[in-house]
């Protein structure tokens, strides 16, 4: 049972992150992380979104009726998005200007809305809440790694410190659009190798519960072929 | 308002800055319905209906109900349950009654409901319109700049389908298929959008 417990929470850490490995939450992910400080602000924010709305949704779970769930999951998510909206205006202004329209925008952010419909509906709290832990941090490292190297390259600089080299060479694309995309590229290219093809093939998992899953881009979306056939 | 302005927002809105390839919003869509071109176009064009419909709507409501009862941190939840409502009414609408025009976009309009791109615009025409001027003039602005983003995405998404029927064939390396040359093929016509920088304050400024 112990065992059991452990795996839900690292299953969102490296099996299924939800970045690397299911690709969710792309748009954040690539517009915020230039900064790796900005990276830490987001994630935490996400997680903190994550942890709360699986809480919740599980405990919910018996009383929301099977037809209205998908509403009442966004009402929820937007409630606590809110909130953190308010904390970050209150208390951290600098992340509030940098991270801007994409704090909303976690309401949106399908990683969220995934995981209610795919684990906070079917499964206890405490298994919930975990699993939230687990997608939380692993969606943080994600983000943290990204930024690190962006920042790196792009600014030659690190959490804001200078790195000695890197500061008079650096490559500013990297901080911009194009960098974000060809950074991402290569780092889910760097997890197929690592995992030899098997992360392509966990891509299925994601879509089952995304409500998005069929505009999103990943290989097993059936729903899109069966929604085009219909 | 004069025509030159609202040019400048279209432009502004369709070239400079791009919402898929130099803002980031949307890339679900953009990397998951652009194999095709028909589905491209298809997805766009109803993306382009949608984010007028739902600046048409939300931003009256900013503007007459939630700024004067002072309730204006209540902007997230009320804009995502009226954009979800909004796209099943006009799913229900369309099928009704208009069944053509259903036929080629019905299959997408559920899917727009958590674009990010839609909520998007709806809060960044809030953030930089709402403080200037009455109401006609900001609301008028708002639906250019509304317009001229779902142009910038149907944009895109057409020039990367075609972009990516040229990928495809390509054989890259094992661990490069499917989403990673993807994302960098996006990389390079994100570049080519960035020529685009400072078009609009030489053109018409």
């Amino acid at each position: 049972m112990k065992n059991n417990k452990l795996a839900i929470l690292t299953n969102g850490i490296i099996k299924e992150n939800p970045i690397l490995v299911l690709i969710l939450g792309t748009c954040p992910f690539l517009a915020v992380t230039t900064q790796a400080s900005n990276a830490i602000g987001m994630g935490a924010a996400v997680t903190f979104v994550l942890l709360c709305s699986n809480v919740m949704i599980s405990l919910l779970r018996n009383v929301i009726s099977d037809k209205v769930r998908i509403p009442c999951y966004i009402v929820v998510i937007a409630s606590f998005v809110t909130l953190v909206q308010m904390v970050v205006k209150a208390y951290f202004s600098a992340l509030d200007t940098a991270l801007g329209l994409y704090l909303p925008l976690i309401v949106v952010n399908c990683i969220i809305l995934g995981r209610a419909e795919m684990f906070a509906n079917k499964n206890g709290v405490l298994d919930s809440a975990l699993d939230a832990i687990g997608m939380g941090v692993g969606y943080l490292l994600a983000m943290l790694i990204m930024a690190s190297i962006r920042e790196i390259f792009g600014a030659g600089t690190w959490f804001g410190m200078k790195i000695p080299v890197l500061a008079d060479n650096n490559i500013s694309i990297m901080t911009m659009a194009p960098g974000g995309f060809a950074v991402f590229g290569l780092l889910i290219a760097v997890v197929n190798k690592v995992s030899h093809g098997k992360a392509i093939k966990k891509k299925d998992f994601g879509c089952e519960g995304c409500p998005s899953a069929a505009s999103c881009g990943q290989r097993g979306c059936e729903r899109v072929q069966k929604e085009a056939n219909a | 308002m004069d025509f030159k302005g609202l040019l400048a927002i279209v432009m502004a809105a369709v070239l400079v800055n791009n919402y898929v390839l130099s803002q980031f919003l949307g890339i679900c869509p953009f990397l998951g319905v652009s194999k095709k071109l028909d589905q491209a176009t298809g997805m766009s064009i109803a993306v382009i209906f949608v984010m007028v419909l739902a600046t048409a709507v939300t931003y009256p409501i900013q503007y007459f109900l939630l700024n004067p009862n002072n309730i204006a941190y209540l902007q997230t939840i009320v804009f995502i349950l009226v954009i979800a409502a909004l796209v099943q009414l006009v799913e229900i609408v369309l099928k009704k009654y208009i069944p053509a025009l259903h036929a080629s976009l019905g299959v997408y309009l559920p899917l727009i409901t958590t674009n990010c791109a839609v909520l998007g615009v709806c809060i960044s025409n809030v953030d930089s319109y709402m403080s200037g001027g009455g109401f006609g003039a900001s609301f008028v602005q708002a639906l250019f700049n509304a317009f001229g983003s779902g142009l910038g995405f149907l944009l895109a998404m057409v020039l990367f389908a075609g972009v990516r029927s040229k990928v495809e064939k390509a054989n890259p390396p094992e661990c490069f298929k499917g989403m990673p040359i993807t994302l960098i093929s996006a990389a390079i016509v994100s570049v080519s959008f960035m020529g685009f920088a400072g078009l609009v304050d030489n053109l018409l400024g």
